[in-house]
């Protein structure tokens, strides 16, 4: 998955990376480890215990930075999700009972890698968010996103103290008017505009494509745990083949997951990487309605002849704060979109060769059975001794 | 429950198959650098104690590399090299049952054409029946008759009156289906009712091809009737719910309540042993066919699904902005909708036919525990005699102490009567038991090939859809590499 975004973490003077998380009942503990040659930072090498709202609280004060409103904030890791592993650990505590120890134990490793699976997606969705931060100029130096890496105390004291300051306002501003705001404003850039219609147009189209792919991962990998069960049962009368479905399950097993991580996750990251864009949009978009409304009002100023410098001033301002967020919003989305095709190639190309080795491995354990099984029948000498089974 | 990511970039190379003849020729991944594990942790080299705990059984193998069968040079198993193998496997089959002598059993039967006649309620369908042999048998080599659903039921019935008592296990007919049938015969003309004629309609191939390839039954008159002669007098008696219908299951209960009150002193291991062989086989592909009929569920589901990704990614495609990537996006389309369509047609009929063949045997494993039954009962007809026997004998000698010559007489020529069905009681009964034991060695050796036609048939298929697979991505891969 950090092919997802790539071009991160070569920067020497900054790297993050996540080795080692726990999993305990609900909470994940990541170990946020960081290597730097900055002077910023007091040691040249640590690590820190970080939990998933630690994540939320530097992505919801990066947002709130006014400083950052030019820029395309990454979009904050999705909250671990351990439903599904955890919902079928339970069906098979439930189904103990009726089960064989082999078949018990067949599922229960199987549920382990699911849980495995799942641990490892979190893992890299919160580490890509680390490094997307550390590989952007500005960001990089945030002091909040220093503290998240260096500060060696739990988080949860200013974790409570930002809710309370910023209560979630400005994301519930963002809600609500966002898409009529953005597609309302008189454009006058030429390349704003083109940018709006496509990443709203992007936009719309990614999020069913990320949710029919979610459909058709989640179908692929139930289709697996069916093989699963129709070969546990081959296991009692056709030994020999039921090796070869059990292995054919597995490849079957590893090529959902692939589809998984390279097409679905691809798509859910840029769907949220897009809205993250929007969002830049629209701080542009609100920037522009304050800039026209500031003009107003200084026209009124100059017709009433009431407070004309500080409404020149705040004028000034508006346009001062409109340029700067135009100027890096075109700054941050061609870079955007050049990351964009980068990382749909790679992952592209990489699922086609997945797909390729793992079809070209299953057709060989077929063959190869198929065959042995071929030529055991025609060396058997008595086919009518019933007990010899061939399979 | 306690997990940990960290592992090394490479784990312990462990194949865990369990059993194999002959040389070790089993899973051929080299070490994998696309491992999903592996791909999160390149960077590090921690050693940790748990990974032993956590992944010695390998969710994700890696296996030490093993030089493939001298005959698979390829990386790609071609098709043709599978059905040589498989035309020689079916030769040695073959040959087998010309040892066993007698006239080479050389039949084929089709059942085609299916056609609609009448309408309303009372249309039914009708199917042609085609013969082809060789067998001196038949007066023709080639013949054809139609015939309808309930024809298939009546010869059924007719040959379950004179043989299943006898100890032969007749092959059970396809099941009737109210819902099916009145879908057809109202007309609806959608896939579902297509389904449903194509069901039945290789169902009674299926069904006929078992009856004759029974030398006994091949013989019988009602059977050459059916095969040869163009009239058949209507089976009335097969409907549903008709009062025949109800009959029959009356005596179905009454046999259940029977049979058990039956206890039989079993002298022959052999049949306690089969008995319980069958019962376990029944519950075995219960399961195994409700099993598969699921996953044909979840293909369709999956179908679907994939179907509904791929028109979703052709409009990403167009929407995308990119030149190539919006290609490459409208080309994973259409190799999603591709595969799609593949599966449907390949993965999915196979698992129809396995699914199919999973009932037949349901069905069969059925008439062969009934025909163990049918032994019991003539075992129990035995012991009553016996017992009617010992009876009359004692009053016999009662009588001989009462000056009644003439009941004295009916007694004598009574137990003369009795002692004949006696004898004959224990004659049926060994000669069930001779026919059982030479039918379960034969429906045994035809389930072990049955099996593995099928399975050997679906094995050929799914190669040929992983060569399609290997095909299609391979195509893809280079519009995914032009995306500049």
């Amino acid at each position: 998955m950090r092919s997802v975004s790539v071009d991160l973490n070569n920067d020497a003077s900054l790297l993050i990376d996540i080795p080692d998380a726990l999993c305990e009942r609900d909470k994940v503990k990541f170990t946020v480890h960081t290597k730097t040659t900055l002077s910023t930072f007091q040691k040249p090498e640590f690590s820190v215990p970080r939990q998933h709202e630690d994540f939320i609280w530097l992505h919801d004060t990066l947002v709130e930075t006014e400083d950052y409103a030019g820029l395309i904030i990454p979009p904050a890791p999705p909250k671990p999700d351990f439903e599904s592993p955890r919902e079928k650990m339970h069906k098979l505590g439930e189904g103990e009972a009726t089960m064989t120890k082999e078949e018990y134990a067949k599922m229960k490793q199987e549920l382990e890698a699911e849980y495995l699976a799942v641990f490892k997606k979190t893992v890299q969705v919160h580490e890509i968010f680390l490094q997307r931060l550390s590989s952007h100029p500005m960001l990089s130096k945030d002091r909040n996103f220093q503290i998240f890496l260096e500060y060696d105390q739990d988080l949860s004291v200013r974790r409570k103290n930002a809710k309370e300051m910023f209560g979630g306002f400005f994301k519930n501003m963002v809600k609500s008017a966002d898409e009529v705001l953005i597609s309302g404003i008189k454009e006058v850039d030429d390349f704003f505009e083109q940018e709006k219609t496509f990443l709203l147009d992007y936009y719309s189209k990614i999020k069913d494509s990320t949710a029919k792919a979610e459909k058709m991962t989640r179908s692929h990998k139930s289709t697996t745990w069916n093989f699963f069960y129709l070969f546990i049962f081959l296991t009692l009368k056709l030994g020999k083949l039921s090796d070869l479905f059990e292995k054919l399950r597995k490849v079957e097993g590893r090529v959902a997951s692939d589809q998984e991580l390279k097409l679905t996750e691809l798509l859910r990251y840029y769907m949220r990487d897009i809205q993250a864009a929007k969002d830049l949009l629209y701080r542009r978009a609100r920037a522009l309605a304050d800039y026209e409304n500031s003009n107003k009002a200084l026209d009124k100023a100059r017709l009433k002849s009431k407070d004309i410098p500080q409404a020149e001033e705040h004028q000034q301002q508006c346009l001062h704060k409109f340029d700067k967020l135009s100027e890096s919003g075109k700054r941050e989305l061609t870079g955007f979109k050049g990351r964009r095709v980068v990382a749909f190639r790679k992952n592209l190309i990489e699922m086609a060769e997945l797909e390729i080795k793992h079809a070209k491995v299953s057709n060989i354990m077929t063959g190869s059975h198929a065959e042995r099984v071929l030529l055991d029948s025609c060396v058997a000498s008595d086919l009518s001794n019933s007990t010899w089974d061939p399979y | 429950m306690c997990l940990s990511s960290s592992e090394p970039a490479s784990l312990p190379a462990e194949d865990i198959s369990t059993n194999s003849n002959g040389p070790k020729q089993d899973l051929l991944f080299d070490e994998d650098p696309e491992d999903l594990f592996a791909e999160a942790t390149e960077e590090v080299s921690l050693d940790s104690p748990e990974r032993d705990l956590l992944l010695s059984d390998g969710p994700s193998p890696a296996i030490t590399p093993i030089t493939p069968p001298t005959s698979v040079i390829t990386p790609c198993i071609g098709h043709s090299l599978l059905r040589i193998k498989f035309e020689q496997f079916q030769t040695c089959f073959l040959q087998i049952e010309e040892e066993e002598g007698g006239d080479l059993f050389d039949m084929n039967i089709s059942v085609s054409d299916p056609e609609k006649v009448g309408d309303g309620m009372n249309a039914y369908m009708a199917y042609k029946v085609t013969t082809k042999t060789s067998m001196s048998v038949f007066k023709r080599t080639e013949f054809s008759v139609k015939r309808r659903f309930s024809d298939f039921l009546g010869l059924h019935s007719k040959l379950a009156s004179k043989y299943l008592h006898v100890g032969y296990i007749v092959p059970p007919a396809p099941e009737k289906s109210i819902v099916g049938m009145t879908k057809v015969k109202v007309g609806k003309e959608d896939q579902s009712s297509n389904e449903f004629v194509e069901k039945r309609r290789s169902a009674l191939e299926r069904y006929l091809m078992r009856t004759v390839k029974h030398p006994v039954l091949l013989k019988d008159p009602d059977v050459l009737q059916f095969l040869e002669s163009s009239d058949l007098p209507r089976a009335v008696s097969t409907q549903a719910l008709s009062s025949a219908g109800l009959l029959r299951m009356v005596n179905k209960a009454a046999d259940a309540v029977n049979k058990m009150t039956i206890k039989m002193n079993e002298s022959d291991a052999w049949f306690e042993e089969k008995q319980q062989h069958f019962e376990n086989l029944d519950v075995q592909l219960r399961k195994l066919h409700a099993s598969v009929e699921s996953l044909v569920c979840h293909r369709k589901e999956l179908s679907v699904n994939t179907a509904q990704f791929a028109k979703s990614a052709a409009m990403l495609g167009n929407s995308e902005d990119h030149t190539a990537l919006s290609r490459a996006l409208s080309q994973l389309a259409e190799v999603e909708e591709k595969i799609d369509q593949l599966h449907q047609d390949q993965a999915n009929a196979d698992f129809y036919l396995f699914s199919e063949l999973l009932g037949d045997y349901v069905r069969l494993i059925t008439a062969v525990k009934g025909v163990f039954d049918h032994r019991m009962k003539t075992w129990q007809k035995w012991q009553d005699s016996q017992m009617l026997l010992q009876k009359k004998r004692e009053a016999e000698a009662k009588l001989q102490f009462t000056n009644k010559p003439d009941k004295l007489q009916q007694a004598k020529d009574e137990i003369k009567e009795l002692e004949g069905k006696v004898q004959q009681g224990e004659r049926d009964f060994e000669q069930i038991s001779k026919t059982i034991r030479k039918e379960v060695s034969r429906f045994e050796k035809d389930r072990v090939k049955d099996f593995k036609t099928i399975i050997i048939k679906y094995l050929e298929s799914l190669v040929q859809t992983q060569q399609q697979l290997i095909k299609y991505w391979e195509a893809f891969l280079p519009e995914a590499k032009a995306i500049s």
